[in-house]
């Protein structure tokens, strides 16, 4: 058995960053391991810009972006394993790997930090009647196509959803010479970031069009035609409403799912909401000393967001490995709860004692909110009241709970998140 | 000259094949497809019925129970994964509790072994996520569930590894007898001759058939759609739970798959596209209405992906097997609808005997009825696993993560023979690509192996043959274009 202080599962911006701020905390001895052939995850596919205007204050690509974060990765000589496969985690944090060259190795870890990231949901998920051609393919693999293999999976294409990488792909598709027709979206809104639809869709004259979905998909071998029709306020075609588009490609931008498949072997409990880890604020899981962090924990919109809850996971691990934060816990932490309008937070509870001075609570909205404002409540004390001109379900959002104030209330059980029209 | 041709390689064709591989004879199996098992083989319930519902009598019946006790010995043999986990008949209201015995008796007359009626609490103490409206259930031991596209592959590289010529991406496009009495088989890649020809084309054995024969027969389609649930879900329920059948068949059932997941299906509608393997609206949203009907708190939402199957449904619902009067030697596996798969191994044995008798056939002395499957490195010890991970590093390559599928489970399906060669062909021998992500990550890597494997270009590459091709070319970039 190999021993590691800390052993980061993922070595894509999240576990970079996490690594990265956990040796910056004093451990020597950490590990990451990667399934691909280089680190930097999903922002090598990534090659648009746009990545790290919040981190760096300068505009990058994705790989630019994971570059930073590798850079430094090796010069703090932070032992890493590519093409190194995770095939199970214990309650005890002994992690059992594989890969080429070394076969199965198990690692007894001192902390875990779960970072592998989230994958797309598939049209099998989606239960969109027809045949099953060539031709239909997640944005993120036909990114991975074009980005990384140097291929063209389409020439007509028509885009299902408007996920950030379904709008990337749009732009991305045509400036490779295909015709994408049209972007059809389920619910009256966009899922994706304001920034991309002006910027891959608005500036190329692709239509959008909300509320609406695919309704039939034609073609033996390859795709030949995508069928969409509007939607009513049930999500359910309307029929009537049909149009018809011959192409030979429909790529699906419909959601992206954390991929935990690792943590429920571990027995780590997962949120319905964010089909993630529930955490505490240091952003622990409920299996001591395994934490979670990036699009693992919960799908984020921007990566400098990830590399932040990164850097507090690998803190909080480091601290765990240092065993100063044991005997501080106290029994009942607060517990965050995600009301009208607010569809979840993370973290999920919080312990004024251990808390950093200030803990960033993220959520996302369920639906559209215009000028309507966003509370916080001590128990039933609103504490807080932000005005927001527009809160939308693509856009994370976030508010900032200071320890003084969370110390100062007497008796605190609850702080509740609510959207509210005044 | 062949002394047998079949037409057709799904799992009928395959295990008509195999059972003629015993025999000194020069075989060939063509297909339409590039693969074995495309057609109705690769798109049903996957379940080795008892028999207790074709009518007593019938031939389905006979080759059914037949098939199914020779199922358990063919898959000792073939290395295939087969487990008879058991069915149980559900029956939701009091007034129809008759039709169990009815079942029970038919069963009994057609020979299926071990059935027993359940009561109320039996029933729900042998699945307890049955409905709350259960009356009773038929019982019956012998039912099993089974992987059919491994069952064709492996009825398909046995005989081949015992002489049988595959000849795929092959179609039968005209069938006639000359005065010599040779049958000319006319395909889209040449003429072959053979003394003898097996009809195992599925949804299109009518049309081999009336080719040449005076007495027509007419297949209708009929489609079948399915839902797969997620390895998740696999534990919903432990038997194959079926309605109490109707006029239209089986009904929706609910079962775990031998691999794991579960599956739901099929609807029954009759249409006239013989390649109409599309789901509808109307017909996912069928499945789900029905299969609440006898299993409660079914996870719906754990969907991983739907698709749709054709039976041959022959018009008197009943299998045809053997020498065509008015062509001799020229043999029908005809109508062969569910339960088809079930019967494939009497089916076979059925049609070789005939063909041994007719063509005066003698046993070969070295004929290996043994086929070692691909290996699965998840069933291995941690010290067996790394001792062939060093012997051949592939298989500490992980491919396909959502199913854990490596590079050496994928070369081996490659290298068979008949081997995958797209990627549906490497999805269904070693399940890269059926996992939740439905082949999101591993479909470019498959790409790459089979590129590498096969010396092909990607932009030839397909994903279940013909023009299914993956890729249109280089992006602009690496063409060295301008952008």
């Amino acid at each position: 058995m190999i021993n590691y202080e800390i052993v980061i599962i993922g070595g894509g911006p999240a576990g970079l960053a996490a690594a990265l701020s956990a040796r910056k905390a004093g451990v020597e001895n950490i590990l990451i391991l990667e399934r691909d052939a280089e680190l930097g995850g999903i922002l090598n596919q990534c090659i648009h810009n746009g990545f790290g205007l919040h981190t760096f204050k300068e505009e990058l690509t994705g790989p630019e972006y994971a570059w930073r974060f590798i850079e430094r990765v090796q010069k703090e000589n932070i032992a890493y394993r590519l093409n190194t496969m995770v095939l199970n985690i214990s309650k005890d944090r002994i992690v059992t790997a594989m890969n080429r060259d070394e076969g199965i190795i198990q690692i007894q870890a001192g902390a875990v930090i779960l970072a592998m990231g989230c994958r797309e949901r598939p049209r099998g998920a989606l239960n969109i009647p027809g045949f099953r051609p060539a031709g239909i393919f997640s944005a993120g693999t036909a990114q991975r196509l074009v980005n990384i293999e140097g291929y063209m999976p389409g020439k007509e294409v028509v885009i299902l959803g408007s996920g950030d990488i379904g709008l990337i792909m749009a732009r991305r598709m045509t400036l490779e010479g295909a015709d994408v027709k049209v972007v059809a979206e389920l619910m009256p809104y966009s899922g994706g970031l304001k920034r991309n639809i002006v910027q891959c869709l608005d500036d190329f004259n692709i239509p959008l069009k909300l509320s609406h979905t695919v309704v039939d998909i034609e073609g033996k071998d390859r795709v030949t035609a995508v069928t969409i029709a509007e939607v009513d306020e049930n999500r359910k075609p309307v029929p009537g409403t049909e149009e018809r588009y011959t192409c030979d490609t429909l790529l699906l931008s419909c959601g992206l799912i954390p991929e935990n498949e690792l943590s429920v072997n571990a027995g780590i409990e997962l949120s319905r909401i964010t089909n993630g880890p529930v955490v505490t604020d240091r952003l622990e899981t409920n299996i001591p000393g395994i934490f979670a962090c990036g699009n693992v924990l919960h799908v984020h919109d921007l990566v400098d967001f990830v590399s932040e809850e990164a850097a507090k996971a690998g803190r909080s691990a480091a601290e765990f490995v240092q065993n100063s934060t044991a005997e501080k816990q106290s029994s009942e932490p607060v517990v965050l709860k995600a009301e009208s309008g607010v569809r979840y937070t993370v973290p999920f509870t919080v312990d004024p004692g251990t808390m950093e001075d200030l803990l960033k609570v993220c959520f996302r909205v369920g639906a559209v909110f215009r000028d309507a404002y966003v509370s916080v409540y001590f128990n039933d004390e609103r504490v807080m009241h932000m005005k927001k001109r527009i809160l939308s379900p693509g856009e994370m959002e976030q508010v900032i709970l200071q320890k003084k104030k969370l110390l100062e209330y007497d008796d605190l059980k609850t702080v509740t998140i609510r959207i509210e029209a005044e | 000259m062949f002394d047998v041709i079949i037409i057709g390689a799904g799992v009928t064709g395959c295990a008509a094949a195999r059972e003629l591989s015993r025999y000194q004879a020069e075989i060939c199996v063509i297909d339409k497809c590039e693969d074995v098992g495309e057609g109705t083989s690769k798109a049903n319930s996957a379940v080795i019925h008892a028999g207790f519902d074709a009518p007593a009598g019938s031939l389905m019946a006979e080759m059914n129970v037949r098939g199914n006790e020779l199922m358990g010995p063919l898959c000792e043999e073939l290395d295939v994964p087969f487990k008879r986990n058991g069915a149980l008949v559900v029956c939701v209201r009091k007034d129809a509790l008759d039709g169990l015995q009815e079942l029970y008796d038919r069963g009994i007359a057609n020979g299926v072994k071990g059935m027993k009626i359940l009561n109320r609490s039996e029933a729900l103490q042998m699945e307890p996520n049955l409905s709350e409206s259960v009356q009773g259930a038929l019982y019956a031991p012998s039912s099993g569930i089974i992987c059919p596209f491994i069952l064709t592959e492996a009825l398909a590289e046995n005989a081949c590894a015992n002489g049988v010529e595959f000849r795929l991406g092959t179609k039968a496009e005209n069938v006639f007898r000359d005065e010599q009495g040779i049958w000319h088989i006319g395909t889209d890649k040449g003429e072959l001759l053979s003394r003898a020809v097996v009809n195992a084309a599925g949804v299109y054995a009518d049309v081999i058939h009336n080719m040449v024969s005076e007495n027509k027969i007419h297949i209708t389609p009929r489609r079948g759609e399915y839902l797969l649930l997620d390895k998740d879900a696999g534990t919903h329920v432990s038997h194959t739970i079926f309605p109490q059948p109707t006029k239209l068949g089986k009904g929706v059932l609910v079962t775990p798959t031998i691999h794991g997941n579960l599956i739901v299906g099929p609807t029954a509608q009759d249409i006239e596209d013989r390649e109409g393997i599309n789901t509808s609206s109307e017909g996912l949203q069928t499945i789900t209405v029905k299969a609440n009907e006898q299993v409660r708190n079914l996870p719906l939402r754990k969907v991983i992906t739907s698709f749709a199957g054709l039976r041959a449904h022959e018009d008197h619902h009943e299998f045809i097997i053997g020498e065509v009067k008015d062509a001799p030697y020229f043999f029908d596996c005809a109508g062969i609808e569910s339960p088809g798969l079930a019967s494939s191994p009497a089916i076979g044995e059925k049609i070789s005997l005939l063909i041994k008798e007719k063509l005066s056939l003698q046993e070969k002395k070295d004929w290996n009825p043994r086929r070692k499957g691909i290996t699965d490195p998840r069933k291995l010890t941690m010290e067996k696993r790394n001792e062939l991970i060093r012997k051949e590093p592939a298989y500490g390559n992980i491919i396909c993560r959502c199913e854990s599928v490596s590079e050496g489970e994928i070369l081996d399906a490659i290298r068979r023979t008949p081997g995958a060669r797209t990627l549906d062909g490497v999805k269904r021998r070693v399940r890269a690509g059926m996992g939740r992500c439905q082949a999101g990550f591993c479909s470019p890597k498959v790409m790459e192996i089979l590129h590498r494997e096969l010396d092909i270009p990607y932009e030839e590459i397909t994903k279940g043959g013909k023009d299914g091709v993956i890729v249109f070319g280089r992006t602009k970039n690496v063409q060295g274009g301008e952008a």
